[in-house]
Order: structure tokens, then sequence, then C-alpha cells
């Protein structure tokens, strides 16, 4: 009896294990970051074509990718040419990520091997059947066109490839710092805002909370949005301190001053504090964002963490609404083996109708109906004169036109 | 040269010609037209003003011919308006007698016309006309003035007509700048109305549709006063545009077309019959199929009057017009439209004919001048009433200039 009871009882679902992958030189400087005893449970891969960077990083795990080709020289810059050689290592990659419930992918567009192969090792990592978010920085205007337009060709790649992909334009950045603030510490304010999303979702995998936020309500999330996500990592300190973190998210450059909530599809909030949490802050909070997301399906968690004092944190995730075409998931899903049925060759991935209509709506911008230019009728004579409209038909259009008659 | 009080001038700035008619008034209040002029316009579109420069030259033009042919000068008219902002709707004013006896005074007349004439109207719009209908004592309808009657609640029925104040400004001013001074602005509708309808049509009611060429003005009379008006902005232009549209040719061409071979309804002898279009060398551009043309025609027009036949039923008038339906206007030239009026609006329809205006020689009947002899027929009845006023001083001063000469 009791043997059959222990049988009855399901299993103790595995911890999630996560690892965080950094490509290229940016996502290996960020791994290196990531190096506090926070992260100990995660397990940490630097993937670069640069031996240089990966021979600096600390990390337990280092990939090479490399060929003859490259003469040890890096990518030099060459998005495709990384992209060929991470394609030709694709199996191994596939390995290092096996096992695996989320995967995180921390890189900087623009270069060679950030943007060559994040894509590649996002698809990877997501035919395992992990989680895939891919957090990732956009080069500055300033950079030039060809680095801007590889990434964001390589932007659209990865977000076909990755569950979700959060991502900050170094431009957005601008906003957070003065005139005066250094080139280095810039590029760490840059650094930390990843990070700081980083480590949000990060505890909310890893914490249990009071309310939960299941890793299944992330993936429901930002499973097969294939969209840019916003995230934002609050904290506050202090009486006000609820008050204070709605101030800060909806000035957050990252959540375009809020307005992002307003666009989003879908919004998980999850609140940290001491001990001293109440429900009154937890409810003023999310009134707050409640307010500004409109009709947005939020997920709320809160968890009590000893280690933070009197600060609160909020971490926001807001995915925007479905923006690929229904005709890839319809393929998808006809295929036996749903996800899986991705090739391994990237170049069948649909670039073109990802580009369309990934554009999020203007924020505030109201819905104009639009005109196909083909339906428009010349309006001659009348071209310049205030339209008649009699019951919604606009009269100076030949009337043989707008009942159909056929002249023939 | 005449007296001037006895010159009327009717001026219609319309969308295809600009039109000024100039009256003369008897002492017993009839008109004599006694000049005209006209000049083509191309500043107006759909009844609008859309450019003055052209227009103030063309109006030049039309009132220079005009003074000429009346050998008079011309300094006040009375200006015609129209267009799609235009608008009439009834209005009923209430008011309580209060004096004792209920006899309804002077001055309880003039409150009850001053409370129907009290409408909400949007801050840009301007009343042209309020134009009394009937007045009810305690739910009694009365024809006349209802003074000296007795009774405890009085009301009146107004019909007002109303529009864009700034389009009439705009019209206005362009008239004031070419040295003439606007007496009245007049509902083109209305007008068409005065210049076509007899006494007795008003009396048993009749509708007026005055096709322009850019806009279609309806008014509705009777028991002797305006029941109904509306303004379409759809002409004799929209006719020619259709037609431009549908056979691909020229607006010009299409306008040629139209006059020579157009039809409101579908003749039997246009299946198949084909005219090729020409160009200035003689060379042909374009065969047109006529049938295609008639049935483009007929299509606008019969839409136009659908429009109009549902308005009237929304304002429950089917049943007034006793005395049918008059057509009048240039878009109103086009053969067998009064059979495909006949045939919308199951009533008599026929083209209207100025009535009691004299000097109208034949030339001067045709639909496209009703509305400025209209203007000048309307002119005239202010003017008379205006005259009729002085003309008691006058006659005062007369029976006094005699008592003094007795002396």
């Amino acid at each position: 009896m009791e043997h059959l009871e222990q049988n009855l009882l399901p299993p103790v679902a595995e911890k999630t294990t996560i690892k965080i992958f950094g490509v290229g030189d940016a996502g290996v400087k960020m791994l290196a970051e990531l190096g506090t005893p926070e992260f100990a449970a995660a397990g940490l891969v630097a993937v670069n074509t640069d031996p240089a960077s990966l021979q600096a990083s600390r990390a337990p795990i280092k990939y090479h990718i490399e060929n003859k080709l490259l003469r040890g020289l890096g990518s030099g810059g060459d998005a495709e040419r990384s992209r060929a050689l991470a394609e030709e290592q694709f199996t191994a990659l596939k390995s290092e990520c096996a096992d695996c419930t989320v995967i995180f992918i921390l890189a900087g567009l623009g270069g060679g091997a950030g943007s060559g192969i994040s894509p590649v090792l996002a698809r990877a990592a997501r035919e395992t059947g992990a989680l895939v978010l891919a957090l990732v920085t956009m080069p500055f205007e300033s950079e030039g066109n060809h680095r801007g337009q590889q990434a964001q060709h390589s932007l659209e790649h990865l977000k076909a490839a990755a569950d979700g992909v959060i991502c900050l334009a170094g431009d957005n950045i601008f906003g957070l710092v003065d005139e005066n603030t250094s080139i280095l510490e810039f590029f760490n304010v840059a650094d930390r805002l990843l990070l700081d999303g980083l480590r949000g979702i990060w505890q909310l995998l890893q914490r249990r909370g009071i309310i939960q936020v299941h890793f299944g309500d992330l993936c429901a999330l930002l499973r097969d949005r294939h969209s840019e996500n916003c995230f934002a990592f609050v904290e506050a300190s202090g009486a006000a301190r609820s008050r204070e973190v709605v101030e800060k998210i909806l000035s957050h450059p990252l959540l375009d001053k809020g307005r992002a909530l307003a666009d989003s599809g879908g919004v998980l909030i999850n609140i940290t504090a001491g001990r001293d949490l109440t429900m009154a802050e937890i409810n003023r909070v999310m009134t707050e964002i409640k307010r500004q997301c409109g009709r947005a399906q939020t997920i709320m968690g809160a968890a009590v963490d000893n280690t933070l004092g009197d600060r609160l944190c909020v971490t926001i995730i807001a995915a925007r609404p479905h923006a690929l075409p229904k005709v890839e998931d319809t393929a998808r899903l006809a295929t036996p083996g749903g996800r899986h049925s991705i090739s391994g060759n990237s170049s069948t991935l649909p670039a073109t109708p990802i580009l369309t209509g990934t554009r999020p709506r203007r924020p505030g911008a109201k819905p104009v109906q639009g005109q196909l230019p083909l339906n428009v009728v010349s309006r001659g004579r009348f071209d310049k004169s205030e339209p008649t409209l009699h019951q919604g038909e606009d009269l100076d259009v030949p009337t043989f036109l707008r009942r159909g008659v056929a002249l023939n | 040269m005449f007296n001037d009080d006895n010159v009327v001038v009717g001026l219609e700035i319309g969308t295809h010609k600009i039109c000024a008619a100039v009256g003369e008034m008897n002492d017993d209040g009839s008109v004599n037209i006694i000049g005209m002029g006209q000049s083509k316009s191309n500043g107006v579109r759909k009844g609008e003003i859309c450019d003055p420069e052209k227009v103030e030259i063309e109006l030049r033009t039309a009132m220079d011919t005009a003074e000429k042919m009346a050998n008079a000068e011309l300094r006040n008219v009375f200006l015609g308006v129209s267009g799609g902002h235009v608008r009439g709707f009834n209005n009923r004013g209430n008011h309580t007698v209060l004096s004792s006896e209920h006899e309804i005074s002077e001055e309880d007349v003039q409150d009850v016309i001053r409370n129907a004439k009290a409408i909400n109207l949007a801050a840009e719009d301007t009343v042209i006309h309020a134009v009394r209908q009937n007045f009810y004592v305690d739910g009694q309808e009365y024809l006349a003035s209802p003074l000296g009657i007795c009774g405890s609640q009085l009301a009146v029925d107004m019909h007002v007509i109303h529009g864009k104040a700034t389009r009439f400004q705009n019209a206005i001013r362009l008239v004031r700048a070419t040295q003439l001074e606007v007496n009245e602005i007049v509902f083109n509708g209305l007008a068409s109305a005065l210049a076509l309808l007899t006494a007795e049509q008003k009396e048993i009611g009749a509708l007026v549709i005055d096709i322009g060429a850019g806009t279609t003005e309806y008014v509705v009379y009777a028991d002797n006063a305006i029941r109904f008006s509306g303004v379409l902005a759809v002409g004799g232009d929209h006719v020619t545009n259709d037609i431009a549209f549908g056979v691909k040719i020229s607006l010009s061409r299409a306008e040629n077309l139209k006059r020579e071979y157009g039809s409101a309804l579908v003749r039997a002898d246009a299946k198949g019959q084909v005219v090729n279009v020409t160009s200035d060398v003689g060379q042909v551009i374009k065969s047109v199929n006529i049938e295609h043309m008639q049935r483009i025609m007929s299509l606008r027009l019969e839409e136009l009057f659908q429009i109009i036949l549902g308005d009237l039923e929304k304002a429950g008038l089917t049943n007034y017009l006793r005395a049918g339906i008059f057509l009048t206007g240039g878009g109103s030239k086009v053969p067998g439209i009064e059979h495909l009026a006949e045939r919308i609006f199951q009533m008599n329809v026929s083209h209207g004919h100025a009535a009691g205006i004299g000097g109208i020689t034949s030339a001067l009947d045709d639909p496209q001048f009703a509305t400025a002899l209209g203007l000048v027929k309307y002119g005239s009845m202010k003017q008379y009433q205006r005259g009729a006023r002085r003309g008691l001083v006058h006659r005062v001063q007369d029976i006094f200039g005699r008592f003094w000469q007795r002396d």
C-alpha cells in the first residue's frame, strides 16, 4: 500500500537548470560581471571567435568557434562568416545546451561574433527544448550603417529563433547618463541594465515566492512570441519605497517611460522585498501598473528575501503582442515533433515576413484606417473640394463605380 | 436712368456661370426683367467659391453686361447662396398669452416668433432665412396672423435655413470688393421656388428641384409656406465627371458628349450606338458607346432623385405635393429627366417656368436662369414691403402737403 502511494505522488520537479551564454566580445565581458555567488547555480559559457577575449574570461566553460580560415584573428566583424562557422558547430552547440530548462544568451549585436553566432545558438538551444531568452544590446547610431544593419538583421533572426528577446538600444542609454559620464562608466551602465534584467528573471526562477511565478508562467508569457520584450528591474528603499518604485517604473527608459506597458500583450511583475513587505505595498504597485497596462494579461509574483534589507525590488517583463505572422506558427504545429521541425539550415528561416509588422505601434499614436492604393478612385474635378458625404458614401465618386455596375 | 429704388438685382455666383438679372419694379410690386448679364464661372466648385480672384473678374464681366443691357447703375444686389453646408429644418416656438382677456396682442405674436427663431445652432452657423409657417392657438391651426384671437397658448412653426457663416462671408466680401453692396443673402433653392411656383401651387403643395452644376437644391412648399429645404452638393458637374471617368475622356469632351447625346434614361436607339470623339484636328481619339454613357448618367441622376425622395419620406411630405414636382436648373436640361423623376417619385414631374415675372423673353425662360430670376422676385417683394412701409409716410406727407397747399 505504501509503495503504491509513493508511486502515485508525482516526481518532484527538477530544479530549473539555467545556462548563461555570453556570445562575442560584449557577451563575454558581460559574463564576467556574473561571476558573483548569486549566479553560482548557473552554468556560465563563453562563446567567441576571438581567442584573446576567451583567454581573459573567467567563465568555467569556454567555447571557441574557430576554423583555419580565421587564422586566430576572430571573425573580423563579419557576421556572415561567424554565422557559417556556428552552423558548422551546430551539433556541438546543441549538446552544450542539452538538459537545460532556461538558456540566456548575452550578446552585443553589430559585431561579427555576437550577430552571427547568437541566432544560431538560440536555435540550437530551442531545439533542445529549453526556454531561450536573449538579452542583447544594439550598436549606437554613430557606429555606422553597416553595424546597424548587421545588428538589425541579426535581431530579426534572433527574434525568430529565441522565445523572447530583450533588446537594449545603445542610444536609449543616453537618457540615463549625463554628458560627463566616461566611456567606461557608460558601458558599465549599459551592461548593468541588462544584468539587472537578467538578475530579475534569475531571482524569479530561483526564489520560492509567497505568490509564486511559475516557470510555466514565464514560458506562457514569452514562449513563441518571438518578439522584442521590454523589461525593467527597479528597486527602492525607505518609507515611500512603493511609490518610488512605481515612479521609477513609469520613467524607466527601457519601458519607454511606461508607455511600453500600454502596448504590451502580457506583463509579468515580480515584487521582492525583505520580511517587512506588506500587502498594501504590493497592492499599490500593482494597481498603478495595471492602470498602465490596459488590457494586457498580467502575471504577478511576490517573494521575500531577507538579504534585501529594506529594499523593494520589482522586475517587470512586458511582452509585445504577437508580431510574427501566423504562417510560421502553423507550419511548426503542422509537423510532428513540434518545435523541433525548424531545420538546421538558417537560410530556411523566413527573414522577410519577420521584418514586416514587428515594429511596435508607436505608443500614443491613434490607429488610422489605412487605404490600399489600388482602390483609390480619382475624384476628378472634385479632387480639391470637400467630399460630399451621404450616409457614409462619397457622392463625388461616380455612381456606377459605387454600385459596381459593369459597363459591358 | 431709372430711380434706383425701383431696380432690383439678383446675383447668382454659380458653379457653371455667374448670372446677374436686373428687374424693374412697378408701383404695384410686379417686376419686369430689363437686363441680364452672365459669364462663365471657373472659380466655383460645388456652389462654393474656391478661387476668389477668378470669380471677381468673372463677376465684373457679368455685372458690366447686365448694367449695359439694363442701362442702369447697379449698386445693390440680392446675392444667392448655396453649398453642401446649407441646411433647413422646422422649429416650433411657444408662448403663453398672459393678458387678462387672453386676447393675442401684437407683442404676443412678436414674442412667439422670437422664440421660434431662437435656435440652438453651432457657433459657426448662421441663419439665412426664418420663414413663418403656421400659427397655432391652443392647438388650433391658423394660417394668417392670430392677432385679436383669444387663446392661452400660442405657437408658431418656423422653417429655418442656415449655413456656415464664414462661407457666406467669403461670397459677400467678394461682391463688396467689386463696389457692390449686398442687400441680403438668399438661399438659391428658395429663389428658384419663388420664380417657378404660382400662388396656387404653393398652396396645394409642390416640390422644386433645382439641379445646378455643382449643387442641387430642393424646396417643398405647401399651405403657402416652405415646409422643407435641402441642398445636396451633387449636380451636372458630377454627371460630366462620371462620364469622363467612365468612358475615359477629358472633362470638356465629356461635357460636349453629355450635351449632344446625353439622356437620363437609356434610350432604345442608343443600343450599340458608337460615337467617335475627335481631337481639334479631326483625329479620332476614342470611340464612345452611347449606351454606356447614358447608363452612367441615368445611374447618377437616379441616385440624386432617390436621395431627395428619401429625405422627403423622412419628413413625411410625399403626400403633400399635389401640384407635383418642378425641375429647373441647368442640370435639368437632360432629355428624359422628367420620365426618370416620375418613375422614382411616382408623381407628376414637369419643367418649371418662371411665373409672375414680366419682360421675360423666350431666351430668358431657360431653366438655368430660374435662380437669378427668383432672386429678382425675392428682392422685389422685399423692396415692395419696405416701400409700402415708407409709402405710408409719403402718403401722410402728401396729405399734409395738400393740407398746407390748400391753406
